[in-house]
């Protein structure tokens, strides 16, 4: 409906409009189609890994147990399903993920893997967001000056720090952090999410005991992610000052504050939404080891846990998450780019 | 273009490290002042002295000796995971842009794949369920970091296929693996060659982000990643045992990164 008011509204030939507002609807679909294939490709791969390799989720409650003898393998491996062929294995658990059944946890508590997920998740997916809205507040400023200041010795300096953010270890700068504001300083508590008075706190008490907490976990991130947004920050900085249009607006006379910011800024932005989305896979790989460090209890531990474990259903469902996420990250980029875009919202073609 | 690599601080920075951590590595038996694994059972969590330059730690190891041991680990994990990758990548790389049709469709796509999978989590995965050991680390690592370098080569070949040496070769009736291994392979060198050096520093830190989490190389044998989990627990009464190690990755990574990105702005000047 809306559409349509807005074609007889534009003073373009509506033609034009609607055969490219189908060209683009016929591209997203196409696209989604894909995003599901490489869903089932990403699924089926894990799938097999995992079931292929030797060991059982049985393992932990029988051959650790010398009560459980091979009768109770034989029935724990029935409740799982596991003596059933693979391939009928990886349908039924397909098939119960169009409900959004992720099964039971092969753990002792026997309890919904969406559920276990769930309870993990905020906590894990608030601290990448803090830390992703600090990287890009740091990055994009340090990016713009060290390019617009190409080669000073002030852009030397954020570079020589961008390649020593490159080879720190996170799990190191995680341990250096806890060493001097931790146990030097006393400053910051080292690990868990709250403290053993947390429930006494009153709700000021609580947010700053949890900020607390959180600071150096964020912090770990943060600069696990500046260095290379920085680092292509300039690079996409530096192209964009190349471009004719930032001699015209020069020569037009505008003010060089204008011109950087303004002019240029905006496209060097374009391909960092594009960086945004990639890095979801590693903003998820990264959670594992800094929430073991810092004991926290969100995503990352969970999926370690069940790794030990062997807890079939919870790796295939944190696996799953993982994907969908990093879809969807793609995705939002994809989204992001055509809004910021207008080349790409108008022409319809290279997106 | 030696004297370009010579007027590069960077590369003159970074060439400097890796040559002095290769060659700490491979004389890790002759530098070491003891064996790696040889218990000093009187100086248990002794702070660094004259005696033990850089301390020793829980089980009365000398830390410097498991240093240099450790080193050999990590640029053996680093060069034998990128010369997997690399040998994937390539190999995928070539095929797709000579081929393209079909073949390229199929790789890219699985390319894409790959590169969506939360990778981390598989490596976890893998590396659990089959044993930590060396080899297995090498393989995975390998398996799981191929595909920046299938796209670099397969853009390189697309455009090398089209130009007159190619189409000279062909017309001479080169058979096809000709053409590929010896007229397009070589001129592809130089940006695999700076991935290449990337990705050992790559791979050198995520075995140790592993042997960090116990999924890597196995105590009693030394790694700069175990050496941290096994000083975190006594961070507060000895702290060496959480900086040295550390340290070693920082600069070997460094050493790495610096390598090749200078080598990008002396071989590659497009890039820049």
């Amino acid at each position: 409906m809306a559409d349509k008011n807005r074609i007889t509204m534009t003073t373009t030939s509506p033609v034009y409009i609607t055969a490219n507002t189908v060209n683009l609807a016929i591209k997203t679909v196409k696209k989604l189609l894909w995003m599901l294939v490489v869903l089932l490709g990403i699924t089926l791969i894990s799938f097999l890994v995992i079931h292929l390799a030797p060991g059982s989720p049985t393992d932990m409650e029988t051959t650790l147990n010398p009560l459980a003898g091979a009768a109770a393998r034989q029935r724990l491996e029935d409740l799982y399903g596991l003596n059933r062929p693979l391939y009928v294995q990886y349908a039924d658990w397909l098939f119960r993920l169009l409900h959004l059944d992720f099964g039971n946890s092969m753990s002792a508590d026997a309890r919904p893997v969406l559920t276990k997920i769930l309870e993990r998740l905020p906590l894990t997916v608030s601290m990448n967001l803090i830390s992703l809205l600090l990287t890009l507040i740091l990055a994009i400023p340090a990016g713009v000056i060290s390019a617009v200041k190409q080669n000073s010795p002030l852009d030397r300096g954020i570079t020589l720090l961008v390649f020593l953010g490159f080879a720190m270890p996170s799990f190191w700068l995680a341990l250096l952090l806890m060493l001097f504001f931790g146990i030097e300083l006393q400053w910051l508590p080292i690990s868990g999410i709250m403290s053993m008075n947390y429930a006494q706190l009153d709700a000021w008490g609580k947010f700053c005991d949890l900020a607390a907490h959180l600071t150096l976990p964020i912090l770990v991130y943060t600069v696990g992610g500046l260095a290379g947004m920085s680092r292509y920050m300039r690079a996409c900085m530096l192209g964009a000052l190349r471009q004719d249009y930032i001699l015209t607006a020069r020569a037009k006379g505008l003010s060089t504050r204008a011109v950087v910011w303004r002019h240029a800024l905006r496209n060097a932005l374009l391909p960092v939404i594009t960086l945004l989305g990639l890095s979801v896979p590693g903003l998820i790989g990264g959670s594992v080891i800094i929430e073991s460090i810092f004991a926290l209890p969100g995503l990352g531990q969970l999926f370690y846990a069940a790794v030990m474990a062997r807890d079939y259903t919870m790796i295939m469902g944190n696996l799953v998450l993982g994907a969908v996420l990093t879809l969807a990250g793609n995705l939002l980029a994809d989204i992001c780019y055509g809004l910021a875009d207008p080349r790409i919202r108008t022409a319809g073609e290279t997106a | 273009m030696g004297s370009r690599c010579l007027r590069n601080p960077m590369f003159l920075l970074g060439f400097g490290i890796v040559i002095l951590m290769s060659l700490s590595a491979l004389a890790a038996p002759l530098l070491a002042p003891y064996p790696p694994n040889t218990q000093h059972l009187d100086d248990i969590l002794a702070p660094p002295s004259s005696h033990f330059l850089l301390g020793t730690d829980r089980l009365g190891r000398d830390v410097l000796s498991r240093l240099l041991h450790g080193g050999r680990i990590s640029l053996w994990v680093g060069f034998v995971a990128v010369g997997i990758s690399i040998a994937i990548g390539t190999t995928l790389g070539l095929v797709s842009g000579y081929f393209r049709r079909w073949t390229d469709e199929i790789i890219m796509r699985i390319v894409d794949i790959m590169l969506c999978f939360p990778s981390f989590f598989l490596i976890l995965s893998v590396i659990a369920f089959l044993e930590p050991n060396l080899t297995n680390i090498m393989i995975v690592i390998g398996l799981t970091s191929w595909m920046g370098v299938t796209r670099l080569v397969r853009a390189e070949t697309l455009s090398l296929r089209e130009r007159d040496f190619v189409a000279a070769a062909r017309l001479a009736g080169c058979p096809t693996r000709h053409i590929l291994l010896r007229h397009i392979l070589p001129n592809t060198l130089a940006p695999v060659l700076i991935t290449a050096t990337l990705g050992v520093a790559g791979a050198i830190l995520m075995e140790s982000s592993l042997s960090f989490l116990g999924l890597g190389v196995q105590p009693p044998t030394a790694s700069w990643g175990n050496m941290l989990m096994e000083g975190k627990s006594v961070i507060e009464t000895a702290p060496w045992l959480s900086v040295y190690p550390g340290l070693a990755i920082l600069i070997t990574v460094l050493g790495y990164n610096l390598l090749g990105e200078s080598l990008r702005d002396i071989l590659d000047p497009r890039l820049t």
